[in-house]
């Protein structure tokens, strides 16, 4: 007997993806090339009894239907801090402690700005009514524009119909501003420098963006629109770091009867009579299913494992045209101890601390990964988990997890001549705000996007799949043709981040995915 | 050959220029790919039927040519075209279309096999990106090489024998859609039983440095037998009582065509027998397996016109006033002695409803538009197919 579907790739979505099926009745198995689950939703020991998100290590996208369809809660996942505000360091050592319920942000403003404290909760609940237009997309297939069916149009017509709903006067400005960079709506609304600088980070985080790029308020709204535990734009962190996810996730599916093999690298997809029909392994295994499920990013898909020669020219310009140069680097350390940033209390930074200080901080960042160089001051996240959760460091010592951004990919003179320089440039910048950190270091990894590629089978090194921006969203995510998780040879499925609604640790993609899998592939 | 260079640089002499430009004294030219090219060089009626009584020469040097060569060349043009070519032999040339995704045709062409990985296409429009795109995953290289070839098409009834005196070893032998090479001067010359008239005829490819001494040599051995040059007018009148189809003219290039309803399948303009889907995956396949389990929009028919006015343009209607589809090539045909056409026909009229249609054809009478409705029915394809097209070895009339 075959399996119903192999998944390829035991990362976030694949493993949603996988537990849906099984929990259909299908019958599943999952391929992880690593070693370990969780793709770059996993948590690494970088030093003896320091543990740590190794790549992503904030959720603030997880979708609730994922959450409780996979019952997550009796799989293990918990949390140890969840609705965690946002600091943003400021170089005068008064930093701003923002907590995401925005009556009370605007409290923690007024000491900055009295027009703020006033205008930032108005602005805020304005952002979060348009994401709330955008959210229930996530969990939906995009529609087609054109040759779709009855539920493409309504889908069309949902979208249209959730935009005017917002009312005349939120449907102008909806539209006025969608488009828009979020610099220019930063500066018409706000004027604390610190705060504008903190939307202007969410804004562009992750994405090869600048905050004075097009389009750079569609994902800020992207942002607002996750939900954890029912809060909208909320930040959590999981108790065990994200591999505690990925644990719960692969309980879940193995509960529902999914197989899951590790270190078993896909080589190849194989084809017969124009149908996926199994995977080759690295080690020449072959196993046959009556369908394929790929958790790799589209790229890696179509043009590696499946191969040019089996699908069109101009599918295949498509895939190589989809912008996926990854932009961020992930620094984790050890300390041995906690170290003491200016202006905060010990509680305080249990929360995402933010390096960040105005848009022209963030956008001078950003102009350096423009010329292929990294950022001389890089713009920061900060979490310090061990102050919430203390299963991940010994006693009395802490560990630090610090996305960089802007780190291209594609850096001029290459990341293993520049990394060295790249990390101490850094913690030197993280230092600034927390003079002793440089000498409670005991271990450090660092992970460039040359290193999201090599050891994380990302192209780019992006871990979005691929940039999430305007034209890479939706219907035109991955690519036309594959914006439906069917690709264009029969058989064949994409599950992961690479696919509409993009990547964060969400599920949606898997799980929107394993609906589309189940309407037409029918079980064994 | 550099004078036309210099005085409109925009138009580019192709290596015959200098022949073709003493000869032609209408001073009619057009542009072809961006080359100077004779549209009549004295009388089309003349030129025309030289291609059918006696040997033409006509210059083909504009066709955009492409070498396509590495371990990877056949897998890759059967990706590409539409035709099964595992069976194409070296010195073997095979007509072929290609398509994109949506299964529209980009464009004809034929395609030379010289070794086992070394190929020539030869086409009407530029596909250099399309080409280069579809070599993703594959082991090949791609280059323009118009520029590198001269050509010429010899056409008609007697060109097998200025071929003979011309001393191209074993030329009786050629089989139509075979090619030889021979040594010419300090070079080489090509010769494919190839061609566009529909006729006996034989296309020459030569180093352009030579093109001058081979139209020479060429038009002398030629003297005897009728030889005489002919510009694209008389050509397309020929490829019209062929039957052959041109990219833009009567259907669109797929990729250039801005109307999302202007694209055509193969099936639609009559090029469905180029198409093999037993030979594995090629660019637009599933698009057209979906075409053909759901049914094609449109045909392409030839008419039999009553009367004797060329249909060009015309609308094509069935009944009294549907209007059904619209002609793309029309001529009165000398050779044949029919009023004929090539049309576009939406389904079924066409093909199941094939009675009651009629042509409105527009004439211009001294300043003023006429127009006259004239019966038609379908007909087979090719108009003209003369047994010598096909005769090896052929007769030397």
């Amino acid at each position: 007997m075959t399996y119903d579907a192999i998944v390829i790739g035991g990362g976030h979505n694949g493993l949603v993806c996988a537990a849906y099926l099984a929990k259909a009745g299908r019958r599943i198995l999952v391929l992880e090339a690593a070693d370990q689950l969780g793709g770059a939703a996993r948590t690494g020991e970088i030093a003896p009894g320091f543990r740590v998100s190794t790549c992503a290590h904030l959720l603030h996208l997880l979708h609730p239907k994922v959450t409780a369809d996979l019952a997550l809660g009796s799989h293990g996942l918990s949390y140890s801090a969840a609705d965690m505000p946002t600091v943003a360091l400021a170089e005068d050592g008064r930093p701003l402690v923002l907590p995401s319920d925005p009556v009370a942000a605007g409290e923690a403003i007024r000491p900055h700005s009295a027009a703020d404290a006033t205008a930032y909760p108005k602005l805020r609940e304005r952002l979060q009514r348009f994401a709330e237009t955008l959210q229930p997309f996530l969990g939906k297939t995009p529609p087609r524009l054109a040759g779709g069916d009855g539920s493409d149009r309504l889908s069309l017509l949902k979208l249209g119909w959730a935009t005017r709903r917002l009312g005349r006067e939120d449907m102008r400005e909806f539209l006025r501003v969608v488009a828009m960079n979020v610099a220019d709506l930063l500066e018409d609304e706000l004027e604390s420098e610190l705060l504008r600088g903190a939307l202007a980070f969410d804004a562009v985080l992750g994405t090869h963006l600048g905050p004075r790029s097009p389009n750079s308020v569609l994902t800020l709204l992207y942002r607002l629109a996750g939900e954890v535990g029912g809060k909208r734009g909320a930040l959590a962190h999981p108790r065990g770091g994200m591999g505690a996810v990925t644990a719960a996730l692969a309980g879940a599916a193995k509960a529902a009867g999914a197989e899951i093999r590790t270190g078993a690298a896909v080589a190849r997809i194989q084809v017969e009579n124009d149908r996926a029909t199994g995977v080759e392994l690295a080690n020449g295994e072959t196993v046959a299913a009556r369908c394929i499920v790929s958790n790799a990013d589209p790229r890696r898909t179509f043009l590696d494992l499946l191969g040019a020669a089996h699908l069109d020219a101009g599918f295949v310009r498509r895939v190589g045209n989809i912008r996926m140069r990854g932009d961020a680097a992930k620094l984790n350390l050890a300390l041995d101890g906690l170290p003491s940033f200016k202006g905060l209390n010990e509680s305080e930074l249990g929360g995402r601390l933010l390096i960040a200080p105005s848009i022209g901080y963030v956008e001078r960042a950003f102009d350096h990964a423009k010329y292929g160089e990294y950022s001389e001051a890089p713009a920061i996240e900060i979490t310090l988990p061990s102050v919430h959760d203390a299963s991940l460091a010994p006693e009395g010592k802490h560990v630090l997890s610090a996305v960089i951004q802007y780190a291209p990919y594609r850096l001029r003179e290459g990341w293993d001549a520049a990394r060295e320089a790249f990390a101490e440039r850094a913690i030197r910048t993280i230092a600034a705000h927390a003079p002793d950190l440089p000498d409670r270091i005991v271990a450090r990894e660092l992970l460039t996007p040359l290193d999201l590629e090599r050891d994380f089978n990302m192209t780019g090194g992006h871990w979005h799949h691929g940039e999430l921006a305007i034209d890479q969203m939706l219907m035109l995510r991955p690519v036309p043709g594959a914006a439906q998780y069917a690709a264009p040879l029969p058989g064949l499925y994409l599950c992961g981040a690479g696919t509409h609604p993009g990547g964060g640790v969400m599920g949606a993609a898997g799980m929107n995915a394993a609906q589309q899998v189940i309407a037409r592939e029918a079980a064994a | 050959m550099t004078t036309l260079a210099a005085a409109n640089s925009q138009v580019i002499p192709t290596p015959f220029h200098a022949r073709t430009a003493a000869l032609c004294k209408s001073n009619a030219w057009s542009r072809w790919a961006g080359y100077a090219t004779v549209d009549i060089y004295d009388n089309v009626e003349l030129e025309y039927f030289a291609i059918r009584n006696a040997a033409t020469l006509f210059d083909v040097s504009p066709m955009i040519k492409y070498r396509i060569t590495g371990p990877d060349a056949e897998p890759y043009l059967n990706r590409l075209v539409t035709r099964d070519l595992r069976k194409l032999t070296p010195g073997r040339v095979r007509y072929v279309a290609w398509c994109n995704d949506a299964g529209h045709v980009m464009d004809d062409g034929t395609l030379f096999r010289f070794g086992e990985s070394d190929f020539r296409l030869c086409s009407q429009e530029h596909h250099l990106c399309w080409l280069s795109d579809s070599a993703v995953g594959f082991d090949v290289a791609i280059a323009d090489e118009t520029e590198e070839v001269a050509g010429l098409a010899l056409q008609g009834p007697t060109s097998c024998a200025v071929l003979k005196r011309l001393g191209i070893d074993g030329i009786a032998d050629l089989k139509p859609f075979q090619m030889i090479a021979q040594p010419f001067e300090d070079g080489e010359l090509v010769v494919s039983r190839t061609g566009f008239t529909g006729d006996l005829g034989y296309e020459l490819w030569i180093d352009p440095a030579l093109a001058v001494d081979l139209w020479d040599r060429l038009m002398e051995a030629g003297r005897l037998h009728g030889l005489r040059p002919i510009g694209s007018q008389a050509l397309n009148l020929a490829r019209i009582e062929a039957g052959f189809v041109q990219t833009n003219n009567d259907f669109m290039a797929a990729e250039q065509a801005v109307r999302p309803t202007r694209g055509r399948s193969p099936f639609e303009i009559g090029l469905g027998w180029l198409v093999d889907f037993d030979k594995g995956h090629f660019t637009g396949r599933r698009a057209l397996l979906k075409e053909k389990a759901q049914g094609s929009r449109t045909c392409l028919v030839g008419l039999d016109i009553e009367g004797n006015k060329p249909a060009k343009d015309a609308l094509v209607y069935h009944g009294r006033r549907k209007e059904v589809g619209h002609v793309t090539s029309a001529m009165w045909s000398p050779t044949c002695k029919r009023n004929i056409a090539l049309a576009s026909l939406r389904r079924p009229y066409g093909t199941e409803i094939a009675d009651g249609l009629s042509v409105e054809i527009y004439v211009l009478k001294e300043l003023k538009w006429d127009k006259v409705k004239a019966r038609c029915r379908v007909v087979e394809r090719p108009f003209f197919n003369p047994p010598r097209r096909w005769a090896t070895p052929p007769s030397d009339y």
